[in-house]
């Protein structure tokens, strides 16, 4: 049965099932988020209204979309990483488990291509 | 072994006595799941919205205004919840930054800390909420 090297059976294969990039991509994440969703929040209460000009004129312009963009990714990887320990601390059934990260993975990259697209569109498309 | 029923479990939420510690820990897992799911559908909803034109964007908004561009009641609701889910998540998330370094443990610092995160999260939530109504109040006395 013993085929492999010692490092290879292990690896991957602790307690966690995974090393501690988890836990550190959660804080650099949440350093991100308190630039940028304070940010985005201030900006927010700033604007003088919430009508489509106002909100395609102020997504248009570059730093905006920049920043929005660099929110979104950084928002989403963020929920997906806090999310997936709540499932696990959560959920005990490995098969509905197993399921429900799927379906997390889903939420997080498309919610995230979503917003992407549309900053994409305002940006370069004037908002058709 | 996985699965077995009988095995002892660590004592959970109903077992221990709350404090502002515990509550605090766990507003930080309910607001941050509401502003995973609640905030994020409405933010990718929001941008998709305004990249469809102008006409979807305005469906949306109605969704949270009215006619007037004041917001209704569901948007007053998700505006107060989700400010209130984003202060004391960014206020709580600060102080897991300081407990990262391993200082802040002591009890009594420990619930101190706790109780001025619930606290300056419900402040700022309000001073938000007053400030914007007061805006709107004073803008629309402006105009007429």
């Amino acid at each position: 049965m013993d085929s492999g090297t010692a490092l290879g059976r292990v690896r991957g294969l602790g307690s966690a099932r995974s090393g501690t990039r988890h836990w550190w991509m959660q804080r650099v994440t949440a350093a991100g988020n308190v630039l940028l969703v304070t940010w985005f929040v201030v900006s927010m209460i700033r604007l003088p209204n919430y009508g489509f000009e106002t909100i395609t004129g102020w997504l248009a312009s570059p730093l905006v979309a920049i920043a929005m963009m660099l929110l979104t990714a950084n928002v989403f990887w963020h929920l997906r990483l806090g999310l997936q320990v709540v499932l696990e601390d959560y959920v005990h059934n490995e098969a509905s488990k197993f399921g429900l990260i799927i379906l997390l993975n889903f939420y997080a990259v498309g919610g995230a291509a979503i917003a992407i697209f549309s900053l994409a569109k305002i940006a370069f498309g004037n908002a058709a | 072994m996985p699965g077995d029923r009988t095995r002892p479990l660590s004592p959970h939420l109903q077992i221990w006595k709350w404090g502002p510690h515990m509550l605090v820990s766990i507003l930080h897992r309910v607001t941050g799941v509401g502003l995973a799911i609640v905030g994020g559908l409405l933010f990718s909803g929001w941008l998709l919205a305004a990249a469809s034109g102008g006409e979807t964007y305005g469906w949306f908004l109605g969704l949270l205004t009215v006619e007037s561009g004041a917001i209704n009641i569901v948007g007053a609701v998700i505006g107060i919840g989700l400010s209130w889910a984003f202060f004391t998540h960014l206020f709580n998330g600060l102080r897991h930054f300081v407990l990262d370094t391993g200082a802040g443990y002591g009890l009594r610092t420990n619930r101190l800390w706790a109780i001025v995160v619930v606290s300056a999260a419900i402040v700022a939530t309000l001073a938000l909420w007053v400030w914007l109504l007061w805006g709107t109040l004073f803008s629309s006395m402006g105009a007429a």
